[in-house]
Formats: C-alpha cells, sequence, structure tokens
C-alpha cells in the first residue's frame, strides 16, 4: 500500500493520532546502533562473492577488445578449446539477445556479437581448471577486426551519423534527446536585471568500489541455475539472466552475498553474470569470474561527462526569474540506464529553488568509451554543479552574500514545482542556518585573507522514483515476516544491502513496531528464491521504500497479535502494547507476557504466524511525456560549505573542511545517516579535486588502476562535519528520507565558490588540477591591470560590502 | 606446484600451491581464509593487509613462500588471539570499528583494523594525525574516514578508561559546553597518557 493510505495525511508516525507525544517516543529508532551485520564485517566472516567456493568450481576470464570501434569479422576458439585444462568457451554468437535495464533500450549483448564500441568491450569467455589456464586460452582465440571510426569527442557525435556505433538506433549516433519548457522563459529572462550566461564542464568520474564484480553459477541436474553476484539490483539481472538464456525465471535463482561497494556501479546486468551462467551450463560444472581492477574500470557506468550551458536571469533582488540549460552528455557506447540520465539532467533541478520558467535541452551522445551510466547523484551532480556555481555568479553581480540568494529562493515545503514535481517536506532553510552557524560564515566568508576562503552550494535529490524501470502496477517494494515459536522474527526483503545498512534498517523497523530486541529480529535479503520482489538498491530508494513496506507487514502482524493477546486477557486491543520483549497491559502493570508467548497466543488462535507488506508510491509527476521521471514521494535536501586553502605558487587546492547540513526527513539511525553523509562529501569531493575517469583519443583508459585514478586516502580526506537536519517526511518510514545520495552534490560548486572566496577565479571546469588553477591565476593577473591579489582584494571588499547591505 | 608450511594465527598449517602465488591467494583460495580481501591485485589498496611478524603487510605483493617461517595474523584471528589473551569477545579494534559506523560495506576493513591494530600495538595512544598517517595505506570508499578515526580513538580512550571526544555527527546534537567538556577531557587523558608512555616501550615508532 501507499505510504499515504498508511500513516494518512498527518505524518503520524506511530500508531497513535497526530500530535501524540508518544509518535515519538521511540525505543529503537533514532538512536545510533551497530549494523545487524557488523561484527560478521569485523570478524572478516561475512561472505562475499568472491569468497564463495564450490567443489569442482572452474574459473572464467573474458578475452575483450583492443579497438576502440570494429566489426568482428571472425572468431575461433580452436586453439582456445584445444588447451589442457580449458572446459569450454563462449562468444556472442550463443547469447545474441540483447539486453538492457530499460526496457526501450536494450542494446548490449553479453558478449560481442558482430561489433566491439569500446576498448574492453567483452569478446569471449573461457572457464577453465584455474585462472591462469583460463587467461592462457583467452590469448589463443583468434578474433579477426575490421576497424571502424572511433568517436572520442561528443560533439563530432552529435552531428555525424556514420558509422553509427548502434545500427538500429533510429538517430544516428543520438542516444536520447529531451526538450522541455515550462514558463515562458524567454520573457522572464527578458525581464530580468541580471542575466548571467556561462559554460560550465563535467569530465567524468568512476565509482570504484573496492570490490571488482565477481558472480558464480551452478546449473543443477534438474536445471535449475543459481547465480550468485556482486550486484545492487537481484530483480534486474534475475530478468535479464531469464531474457538473454532464454530460461524460464523461475528456474533461475539470483542471490547477492555482502556487497563490497557498489555506488550505482553494479546497477546493470553485466557481462560476467550471463558468462558464468552459460559456461556452467555448458561444463555443468560451478563457475566462477571475477573481475580484475583494470577490468572494473572498464565496465565503468560512471558519471557521464557533460558539457553545460546555463543561462540564469533574475531581479535585482536576487529572485530567480528564468533558467535556461543545454546540456550535450557523452554516454559512452551503451545506452545503460542513458534514457533516465537524460531526464534527470534537467528535471532534477527544480528545487530547493522556485523557478518561475525553466527550459532545459538535453542531448546524450554514444562515444566510442566504457559506457556511463548511474553513479551516486545520478544525473543530477553536473548540471547541479554548473546552477549553484552560476548562481554564486549571480550573487557575485547582486552583491548579495550567497546564502542569502539560496534563502530568498527557496522553494517551500508541500509545494509543486515548474516541471510538476511534489514536494513535501523540505528541510533547506534549517540546512543553510546548519552550516551557516557552523562555519562560522557571517565572521569568516572573505575575512580568511588571500588564498584561504568558504564557499556555500544546495542540493535537492529524490528518494526513489515512481517510475518503476519496467511499467508494472504491481508494489516496488515487497516485504514477509515470519515468525518462529523462539520468538525470533525473520524478514524476508528483496532489498540490496550494498553497506547502507538497510538490512540494518529492515531490523529497526520492525524491532521498534513489535516491540522486540533489534537481535531478535534476523533479515533475509536478496536472494529471489526467498525473497518477495524489491526493484533493488538505486535512486536512494530503499529505506523510503522497503522501509514503508517494513512496517505495513509489522502492523499486521502486530494487530495480529494484539487481537490474540486481548481475546486470551479477555481486555480492549488498545490496553495490550508490545514493548521491550514483551507484551503487557497499559492498565494492569502487574500483567505481562514475554513477545515468546505472545507470539504462542497469538499462533494458536491464528495458525501459522507471518504477515506480507508492500509500498507504492501514489501518483505523481507532471502531465507530460517523461514528467513521472525524477518524481519522487519526497526529496532530500542538502547545504555545505567548504573551506579551501589555494596555494597560488603550485596551483594545488587543499579542503581543509566540510560542514554538511542534510535534511533526511528523520534520521532512523544517525550515526549511519552521518556515515551516509560523510562518505557523500569524500566521494564528490574527490571528484573536483583528484578523479578522472580519463580516455584518451584512442579511446583508451588512461590509468586503469587505484594508483592513477586518485581515490583519496585518509590523509587527503579534509574534517568532515555532519549535520543532521530531520523535517520530519509525511509519507517516510517515521518521516524518514534519503541521505545516501544528496549529501554528495553540493560538494562540487561549494569548493568552486570556496576557490573564488579564495583567490577571486571561478573555476567552471572540472576537475580543479594545479594546472587550471594556475592558468585562471595567470588569466586573472592578464586580465585586467589589477593583479590576481588586487582583484582578490576588491573581490573581498565586495564580500564585505555585500555583508554591509543586509 | 610448491610445498608451503605457513604460520597463520598460531597454527602451522600446510599446502601446496604453483610458486607465483601471493600470500593472498593461498590464504583465501588454499586456506579457506577469506577475510583477507582481494581489491586491486597490485598493492594500491591495502584490503589485503595483514600482520606478519606483527607488521602490516600487503599480501597480494607477497610471495607466499616468502611468508615461510613468520608469523601471519589475519583479520580471523584477531578474536581469538585477543580471547585466547584473555579478552572476551571481538578485538577491542573491532568492536570499536562496529560501534562507531566504521563498517559499511566492509570490505576494506579487515585490512583498515589490522593497520589500527598494528598501530595500537606499537603507539597505544595514537593522536588523529598519527592515525592518519597509519592508515593511509588503506583505501575506504565508503565512509570518508571519519567514523574510521572515531572508532580508533575510542579503541584507545576505552583503553584508558574515559569517554572519547565526541563524533563528528554527535557535537551538533550537545550542548556546546558539554561538547567542548568532553573533548577536553579526553584530549588531557590522551596526552597525559602519551606523557607516561615517553621513552617507555609503547611508545615505538
Amino acid at each position: 500500500m501507499a505510504a499515504r493510505d498508511q500513516h494518512g495525511p498527518g505524518a503520524p508516525f506511530g500508531a497513535e493520532q497526530p500530535g501524540d507525544k508518544r509518535n515519538t517516543d521511540f525505543r529503537v529508532v533514532g538512536k545510533p546502533r551497530q549494523k545487524v551485520d557488523g561484527l560478521a564485517k569485523a570478524t572478516g566472516a561475512l561472505q562475499y562473492a568472491d569468497d564463495i567456493a564450490l567443489p569442482g568450481m572452474l574459473h572464467a576470464k573474458t578475452l575483450r577488445s583492443p579497438h576502440a570501434h570494429a566489426r568482428i569479422v571472425r572468431v575461433d576458439c580452436a586453439r582456445a578449446l584445444a588447451l589442457p585444462g580449458v572446459h569450454a568457451v563462449v562468444t556472442g554468437a550463443e547469447m545474441p539477445i540483447k539486453f538492457g535495464v530499460i526496457p526501450w533500450t536494450q542494446d548490449e549483448n553479453a558478449l560481442a556479437v558482430d561489433r566491439v564500441r569500446f576498448i574492453g568491450d567483452p569478446v569471449a569467455a573461457v572457464a577453465a581448471v584455474d585462472e591462469d589456464t583460463a587467461n592462457a586460452a583467452c590469448r589463443l582465440i583468434e578474433v579477426e577486426y575490421e576497424l571502424l571510426h572511433a568517436f572520442s569527442d561528443p560533439r563530432e557525435a552529435l552531428t555525424r551519423a556514420e558509422p553509427a556505433i548502434h545500427a538500429d538506433n533510429k538517430h544516428g549516433n543520438v542516444s536520447k534527446h529531451v526538450h522541455l519548457s515550462f514558463g515562458d522563459v524567454d520573457a522572464e529572462i527578458a525581464r530580468a536585471d541580471v542575466v548571467v550566461e556561462d559554460e560550465y564542464e563535467f569530465h567524468g568520474t568512476t565509482h570504484a568500489p573496492i570490490e571488482p564484480h565477481c558472480a558464480v553459477a551452478t546449473y543443477a541436474a534438474d536445471g535449475l541455475l543459481t547465480v550468485w553476484s556482486s550486484t545492487q539490483i537481484t530483480h534486474y539481472v534475475h530478468r535479464a539472466l531469464a531474457r538473454v538464456l532464454e530460461l524460464p525465471p523461475q528456474r533461475i535463482r539470483v542471490i547477492q552475498p555482502a556487497l563490497g561497494g557498489a555506488f550505482g556501479g553494479k546497477s546493470d546486468p553485466f557481462s560476467l553474470e550471463f558468462c558464468v551462467a552459460k559456461l556452467a551450463m555448458k561444463t555443468r560444472r560451478p563457475v566462477k569470474m571475477l573481475y580484475t581492477r583494470e577490468e572494473v574500470f572498464y565496465c565503468h557506468r560512471g558519471r557521464h561527462p557533460m558539457q553545460l550551458a546555463y543561462k540564469t536571469g533574475a531581479t535585482k533582488d536576487g529572485r530567480v526569474l528564468g533558467v535556461d540549460a543545454r546540456i550535450l552528455i557523452d554516454g559512452g557506447s551503451y545506452s545503460s540506464f542513458g534514457l533516465v540520465t537524460t531526464y534527470y539532467a534537467g528535471q532534477l533541478l527544480t528545487g530547493p529553488y522556485a523557478f518561475p520558467s525553466y527550459r532545459f535541452d538535453s542531448t546524450r551522445v554514444f562515444t566510442n568509451k566504457p559506457p556511463c551510466g548511474p553513479k551516486r547523484g545520478h544525473g543530477s551532480v553536473q548540471p547541479r554543479f554548473a546552477f549553484e556555481v552560476q548562481l554564486d555568479q549571480v550573487a557575485e553581480k547582486l552583491a548579495l552574500d550567497p546564502i542569502e540568494i539560496r534563502r530568498r529562493n527557496f522553494v517551500g515545503e508541500h509545494v509543486t514545482t515548474v516541471n510538476g514535481q511534489r514536494i513535501t517536506s523540505n528541510g533547506f532553510l534549517q540546512c543553510l542556518d546548519e552550516v551557516e552557524r557552523a562555519s562560522g560564515w557571517k565572521a569568516r566568508r572573505g575575512q580568511l585573507g588571500y588564498g584561504r576562503g568558504l564557499g556555500v552550494a544546495g542540493s535537492m535529490y529524490i528518494s526513489g522514483t515512481n517510475y518503476p524501470v519496467y511499467p508494472n502496477e504491481m508494489p516496488q517494494a515487497g516485504v514477509q515476516l515470519k515468525v518462529d515459536r523462539s520468538g525470533l522474527v525473520t524478514v524476508f526483503t528483496g532489498g540490496n544491502d550494498i553497506g547502507q545498512g538497510s538490512n540494518s534498517v529492515a531490523a529497526y523497523l520492525v524491532a521498534e513496531e513489535l516491540g522486540l530486541e533489534v537481535s531478535d529480529v534476523r533479515v533475509v535479503a536478496a536472494d529471489t528464491d526467498l525473497c518477495p520482489v524489491d526493484l533493488g538498491a538505486y535512486s536512494s530508494r530503499v529505506t523510503f521504500m522497503v522501509g514503508n513496506a517494513t512496517i505495513d507487514a509489522a502492523r499486521k502482524l502486530r494487530r495480529q497479535v494484539v487481537k490474540a493477546v486481548a481475546e486470551a486477557w479477555k481486555c480492549a486491543e488498545r490496553r495490550v502494547r508490545l514493548i521491550e520483549g514483551r507484551c503487557i497491559d497499559l492498565e494492569d502493570p502487574q500483567r505481562s507476557l514475554p513477545m515468546r508467548e505472545a507470539f504462542h497466543i497469538a499462533e494458536a488462535r491464528f495458525d501459522t504466524l507471518g504477515a506480507t507488506g508492500s509500498y507504492n508510491t501514489p501518483k505523481l509527476g507532471g502531465d507530460y511525456r517523461g514528467g513521472t521521471i525524477g518524481a519522487s514521494p519526497a526529496y532530500s535536501f542538502t547545504a555545505h560549505v567548504a573551506e579551501v586553502t589555494v596555494d597560488v605558487e603550485t596551483g594545488r587546492i587543499t579542503c581543509d573542511k566540510v560542514w554538511v547540513a542534510h535534511d533526511c526527513g528523520r534520521a532512523l539511525n544517525p550515526m549511519l545517516v552521518a556515515g551516509q553523509m560523510e562518505g557523500s562529501v569524500y566521494m564528490g569531493l574527490a571528484e573536483a579535486l583528484l578523479e578522472n575517469h580519463e580516455v584518451n583519443r584512442f579511446g583508451l583508459h588512461s590509468g586503469p588502476n587505484l594508483l592513477d585514478y586518485r581515490i583519496p586516502t585518509s590523509v587527503d580526506t579534509p574534517e568532515l562535519a555532519a549535520l543532521i537536519v530531520e523535517s520530519l517526511d509525511p509519507e517516510g518510514p517515521y518521516g524518514a528520507k534519503e541521505a545516501g545520495e544528496g549529501p554528495l552534490h553540493p560538494i562540487l560548486p561549494a569548493l568552486s565558490n570556496a576557490v573564488y572566496d579564495a583567490v577571486g577565479i571561478r573555476l567552471k571546469k572540472l576537475p580543479f588540477t594545479p594546472g587550471k588553477v594556475l592558468a585562471a591565476l595567470r588569466a586573472a593577473r592578464a586580465g585586467g591591470t589589477e593583479r590576481a591579489t588586487d582583484a582578490a582584494s576588491a573581490h573581498s571588499a565586495a564580500a564585505r560590502a555585500a555583508k554591509g547591505a543586509h | 606446484m610448491r610445498p608451503l608450511r605457513l604460520t597463520v594465527n598460531g597454527d602451522t598449517l600446510e599446502t601446496a600451491a604453483p610458486a607465483h602465488w601471493t600470500l593472498l591467494e593461498v590464504l583465501r583460495y588454499r586456506l579457506g581464509l577469506t577475510g583477507s580481501k582481494q581489491g586491486c591485485d597490485k598493492g594500491d589498496c591495502g584490503a589485503c593487509t595483514v600482520l606478519v611478524d606483527g607488521r602490516p603487510q600487503l599480501a597480494c605483493l607477497t610471495l607466499a613462500a616468502l611468508a615461510e617461517g613468520h608469523a601471519i595474523t589475519t583479520i580471523e584471528g584477531l578474536m581469538p588471539l585477543h580471547v585466547a589473551a584473555g579478552g572476551d569477545g571481538p578485538d577491542p579494534v573491532q568492536g570499536a570499528f562496529d560501534r562507531c559506523g566504521a563498517l559499511q560495506c566492509g570490505f576494506c576493513q579487515p585490512g583498515m583494523m589490522l593497520s589500527a591494530r598494528a598501530l595500537l600495538n606499537r603507539n597505544p595512544c595514537p593522536t588523529r594525525g598519527e592515525i592518519r598517517e597509519a592508515l593511509s595505506g588503506n583505501l575506504c570508499r565508503c565512509t570518508g574516514y571519519t567514523q574510521i578515526f572515531e572508532a580508533v580513538e575510542l579503541a584507545v580512550a576505552e583503553s584508558l578508561g574515559v569517554a572519547p571526544a565526541p563524533r563528528a555527527w554527535e557535537e551538533q546534537r550537545m550542548k556546546p559546553a558539554e561538547a567542548q567538556e568532553q573533548a577536553r577531557r579526553a584530549a588531557a587523558a590522551l596526552a597525559a597518557a602519551r606523557e607516561r608512555n615517553d621513552g617507555g616501550p609503547g611508545a615505538r615508532s
């Protein structure tokens, strides 16, 4: 059921009437708690995909394309098959059916069939007694290629249709084009007192989870295929395997073991899942494939490079009148979630600020590079960077304080945005207040001296979307509860715990609703044979949707237990309360039962105890094509202030501290929420200062390893101050919203804005390398009679003037 | 195939593996000790860190044959060693990581906790800066490291019998004076302990 049906319109978080104090009197929720699998992780006991070893297991490796774009003329596996120890080879011809997460853009093959589209595209896979033999066999596979023109520059792909990277694509090398307009943007900008028009660039980054992708398959004698995979979306892997392998889905079981990080990078079905399955079917032996770190970089699905042109018009008191955006997106070689990316690039910008008018034109093109996809903050981190820098440019022109201009444009609570998105709770103003207070903004911005500065930015993100990637009317999240006579309650959920702690959240919610200790709840998750469907860990949907489904199930179970005990006690049901492991009579403190005995009474009364729960979104979104993409049952809001030091001799930017305030609705476990906030800032900060998923003009990755791709170490990471804001959303589980992706967004523009405060240069192209900083400083010196330092003091003077103005 | 005799977590174990196999491969795929993780297989990420004679070492860059004759401790060994030494339950480092939220996906953490354990063995009262340095060879992609630092500091504070400084996310939820006082006490206890240890066996670096 939808959360609104469950909770009613007035945000009652407990079972009581709205406003009742008991609604906030939580026993489990809201406290820092250990995770249900914390000690298993701490002791090395938890099993990840590559920890699985099965008797007689073979090891598989993939042969990949050395060319960025080529036609496959011939593949000859004879020599590989003849190598002792090799058990099977599989090529694209054996799995010709295409797949893809989005049903309308299925353009990937498990292995290349007739064409390779990037360096690293998988061509063949070998199963052998060990990895060394499989690698040796890969080298014996002969592939004849006919080279084709390779597209590297997205601008070329935009205008040149031949050779088409996907021959059956209707629009040449354009993957998706979206043009949406709300209100009269041209008229609004024409009447603006100030207009800023500029261009921005995002370079491309990847997830780099520490666990490489891994999958294991068995094909049993009775024809049951079991695949363990390091996926964050079990359900889509299940669907894709059935489609490509042409097996009935009920003959396939997909299990996600413990997952060593994902961040969106394990959302797509990947070649290795199909390959281990096919090889297990061919050999009738268990098969494992573990990607090397280099292969993880090739399979990518990271954040799209974007070229962004923005124009913003505002009144002289800083109110935005219109925003006009043009975005060119470099999608790499396949569609992945690209249809959604192209919409998100425009659709998710319409908060936390009110836009009276808005237009975006967003085009994703194919190039011969590793495919891009969803990375934490999917589609909206790049536009957010562009707009938040531009908003500071507007503030500068108007001599307004950057926090003040953000306050003045606040979209509000319980409003509909210009593009038809329904916003419910909105704690953005509190977020601004918190970062302003904690950073000492008023006293310190513009006052730290040349070379040091503060910058601010804000953002909004979805808590799941009402757009399931394949259209259906079924719930987006389902949960089952089973009660054991020992007093243990087991939660079965299709939700994927990818380290964010979703299994723990499910346990907390059941414990809260049923008055149990968290240790009396166990969670079985992400196993398609055992668990009801959940759409998986993406779009920051799990806490919100699985959480609501869990509460739904737990309340049904609670009602059964309460009814049975009330009958046994011959009292009114309202007197029976489940709390702290006991079932008590509120009016007779002498009468109580351990929960185990209450469960026995209920089982005797009602038969085997259990309950199901579900969640589906209400109808949301604008009434136009694409209006539901980006429509979320609740939005989270974030504000950051970053403090930087710029070394003008070396051009190096050091981020000293970040204050991150995030409105997560309610912190079901503030320690886990803070962990998400800190991890988000760290990841976004690295995208601005260190990381670059660079592919050279030949289509070759510039450094597919964790030394050249510089993810921050403990000494590179600044001090992070997590400031939790709780707006209590009317439809979230106990008021919760997302915390895993939203808090990433503002750090990139906040850093740019802080650098401007520090040295007076406006960095608009990511990443902010020392070379770019030095060039901008030189340009600033050459640009006028002022030296950069003079420009900086003039800038500080403007900031002081701005402070005095209000 | 080369026969191997390895001392792992106090046991002497015999196995055989190709001569070029690393210690990580032998631990994971011959001895079934899969707690040591492989993130890059080339010494960049630190997920495979084990203790060799008490010092953190990258198992993916160590030939298994070269580990013969040395005492190897893996993540699986920490709790049993702690219990055997008279402790109760997990090693204090493991418990602190669990209670501070330092275990998100958990994949890098076996290596991280062993680096932390080695740090505390040679320097029982490290500063935040020393913790940062000691863990800089272990990449974590989830946490932003803050809760990891806090976990190590919790383990240190508990060994000194004081409350740790408020965690970053807790400060906002406390009265400023209280937070400052708690931080001051923790810092004072740490400073006093460092002074006591100065020149002592625990202060070797």
